[in-house]
């Protein structure tokens, strides 16, 4: 098989969108806390906060949707940590974020331990199933790559419709874009501001959480160290990419796992010449290469980490 | 509720909230200790009895303080001029890199030549890395801490390629791991029989290098003045773009010089295990220093006496040693927040 016949598979498609999956629900939490005006740099710790809880919720005998909600809630508590600190106490988003991430995933690394003390290989859990959507998935290509996908797939392209009509369309989201921009204009309208970042950031902490989950519960079967492996870091940047629009960011996520699932495949096909590891390399200079290209007109949310104190000008 | 700057600061304010941080940190600890169904008071005098408790343990605390001082006054040189260095990481493996490619052979050079050339070497290849995400940032304004932690994972990967090609010891077994450096290239150790070597005093010249630069140069003033308020900086005259991109060849050389030490002084040769976080902990080092370069080698001491003793009680008493690391990083935390509380006080309305 050669470099451009690979795009034509159907098995390169439908990888792409396995490996955006976890990106897209993680650059939409990313997006929903920027978009209210706080970085959340925990995102890495929080993924791994959620693929473990997930994991080992499922592991403990509960049903894999189960394991998704608990991934959920323990994404938010780490969100409402963060939300605390850097909201009301307006403490540095970047040393918060990097401290929540350091804490979240040495705790997720603590109880795993805990739980497993002696295990070498790491115990195996029965993943989520692909699901193939009745009709849809016997279009020809279309059907084998897009609607044979599990179900927290689907959920991750719910999710982008949904976090895109709540900004675009609702009070709410109107009111989280409000304090993301101008936080005292918005307090003169009658917005609690502290009280939307903090619901912004929970939120989106939430969706932090699921997508780490989708790395246990949907593309693998066991919870293992440092798994989430930058994949936090590539949501930060997908959120720059995609101009803080859920749309556009999940156009980001999908080139990104379609140009991922292609230097995979790029790699068996010449790996004997080329060290793997510029392959494995490439994800992360590509994200680069796309800041650079877009950084420079990025509309950054206006207020985006400055804290506000009411009353203070 | 809202917050009020304080007009004065006690002392007590001062190094009672530090202190009540680290007692918040270490209860958070006790409870997942006894999560674990340990005693926390069994469990904490094991941590100090390890770290501290006999001469043994002090040179092992402060060898490993001897890495973690460098990425700390790393991070501390960057924060203080606001440019969010969090690529310690790879820019420590950078000096580790420099210092095994010269190193081992390819420089017949005596000790007291060579090794001021692998130092300067070393911190080249760190200011290097860190220059690119400075440039970034000034140039086209990418935010520097994306670009700086994506930079940890593409290096890795970079070290990781190197040690299983060019830079891979033919003797190693199959090993990926490079040749250990010629005797020229070696830090001796500060004590017979004893792991801690020179690079620990070369971390203390450092620090107190960074000391003078940052209290006594024009250099420092314009680093401090940017990180206070970069707008303001320009408006006076200084020149924002130039210091950052100063800052970051001082920030990344020190991480590098880290590595050197810790080639040089300590492990011999490059493994993908050099570093076990040490670009991460050093950002907790430096916050728990308040960013002070002297604060640093307190700090460090305190991070490795964590760790080191940490490794020694959970093999007697079977709490995982990632304890250690929640202790630190939540540390990290609850600090920043006394900080905080010191400048300013809390009104319910």
């Amino acid at each position: 098989m050669d470099v451009i016949t690979i795009l034509f598979t159907t098995a390169l498609w439908a990888a792409a969108i396995r490996i955006a999956s976890p990106l897209i629900f993680a650059t939409l939490g990313e997006l929903l806390c920027e978009r209210a005006g706080v970085i959340n740099l925990g995102i890495e710790g929080i993924m791994t906060v959620g693929a473990f809880a997930g994991w080992i919720t499922v592991y403990a005998g509960f049903g894999l949707w189960a394991g998704v909600v608990v991934a959920a809630l323990a994404g938010a508590l780490f969100g409402l940590l963060h939300a605390v600190l850097v909201v009301p106490l307006g403490l540095s988003q970047h040393v918060t974020g990097i401290g929540i991430t350091l804490l979240a995933s040495s705790l997720a690394y603590y109880f795993y331990r805990l739980a497993l003390p002696e295990v070498t290989s790491p115990p195996k859990i029965e993943p989520f199933q692909p699901w193939a959507v009745p009709g849809l998935s016997d279009l020809p290509f279309v059907g084998e790559a897009l609607f044979r996908q599990t179900p927290l797939t689907y959920l991750a392209f719910v999710m982008v419709a949904l976090v895109a009509w709540l900004l675009a369309r609702t009070p709410l989201g109107l009111a989280i874009k409000a304090v993301g921009e101008n936080p005292a204009a918005a307090e003169a309208q009658g917005i609690n501001v502290i009280a939307v970042r903090i619901g912004a950031v929970v939120a989106g902490s939430a969706l932090m959480g699921v997508g780490g989950a989708f790395l246990t519960l949907s593309a693998f079967n066991s919870f293992f160290f440092d798994m989430i492996n930058g994949r936090g870091w590539i949501s930060v940047a997908l959120v720059v990419f995609g101009s803080w629009r859920p749309g556009k960011a999940l156009v980001g996520a999908l080139l990104f796992g379609l140009f991922d699932a292609y230097q995979l495949r790029l790699q068996q096909w010449a790996g004997a010449v080329v060290p793997y590891q510029l392959f494995l390399m490439l994800p992360y200079v590509l994200s680069i290469i796309a800041l650079i290209l877009v950084s420079r007109r990025a509309a950054y949310p206006r207020a985006l980490m400055v804290p506000y104190h009411k009353g203070e000008r | 509720m809202r917050l009020e700057p304080r007009s004065e600061r006690s002392l007590l304010l001062t190094l009672g909230f530090p202190l009540l941080a680290l007692l918040v940190a270490a209860l958070f600890a006790a409870l997942l200790v006894m999560l674990a169904g340990a005693n926390p008071f069994t469990v904490f005098a094991l941590i100090l009895k390890g770290s501290l408790g006999s001469r043994f343990a002090v040179m092992e605390t402060l060898t490993r303080a001897t890495p973690l001082i460098f990425t700390g006054l790393a991070a501390a040189v960057a924060f203080r001029a606001k440019l969010w260095n969090i690529g310690g990481e790879a820019q420590f493996y950078a000096g580790a890199v420099m210092t095994v490619v010269l190193g081992t052979g390819l420089l017949p050079l005596p000790a007291p030549v060579l090794l001021p050339v692998l130092m300067l070497a070393a911190m080249l290849g760190g200011a290097v890395l860190l220059y690119a995400p400075a440039l970034m940032k000034t140039r086209f304004g990418v935010d520097e801490v994306v670009t700086t932690l994506l930079f940890n994972f593409i290096f890795l990967l970079l070290v990781s390629l190197l040690l299983e090609g060019p830079l891979k010891d033919p003797m190693g077994l199959g090993w990926p791991q490079s040749k250990k450096v010629v005797e020229a290239a070696q830090l001796p150790r500060l004590v017979k029989g004893l792991r801690l070597h020179w690079g620990f005093v070369l971390a203390l010249a450092a620090a107190a290098v960074v000391w003078f630069i940052d209290r006594k140069t024009v250099l420092g003033y314009e680093m401090r003045a940017v990180g206070h308020n970069a707008r303001a900086a320009q408006f006076a005259g200084i020149p924002v773009a130039r210091v950052i991109a100063r800052t970051a060849l001082i920030s990344g050389g020190l991480a590098a010089l880290g590595g050197f030490s810790e080639v040089a002084g300590l492990k011999g040769n490059l493994t993908l295990d050099l570093s076990p976080g040490f670009g991460y902990t050093g950002i907790v080092v430096a916050m728990l220093a308040l960013l002070h370069p002297l604060g640093v080698i307190a700090a460090a001491i305190f991070v490795a006496a964590v760790f080191v003793g940490a490794d020694a009680m959970s093999r007697s008493a079977g709490v995982p040693s990632y304890i250690a690391h929640v202790m630190v990083a939540s540390a990290l935390l609850t600090m920043v927040t006394a900080v905080m509380f010191t400048r300013y006080r809390l009104r319910w309305r």
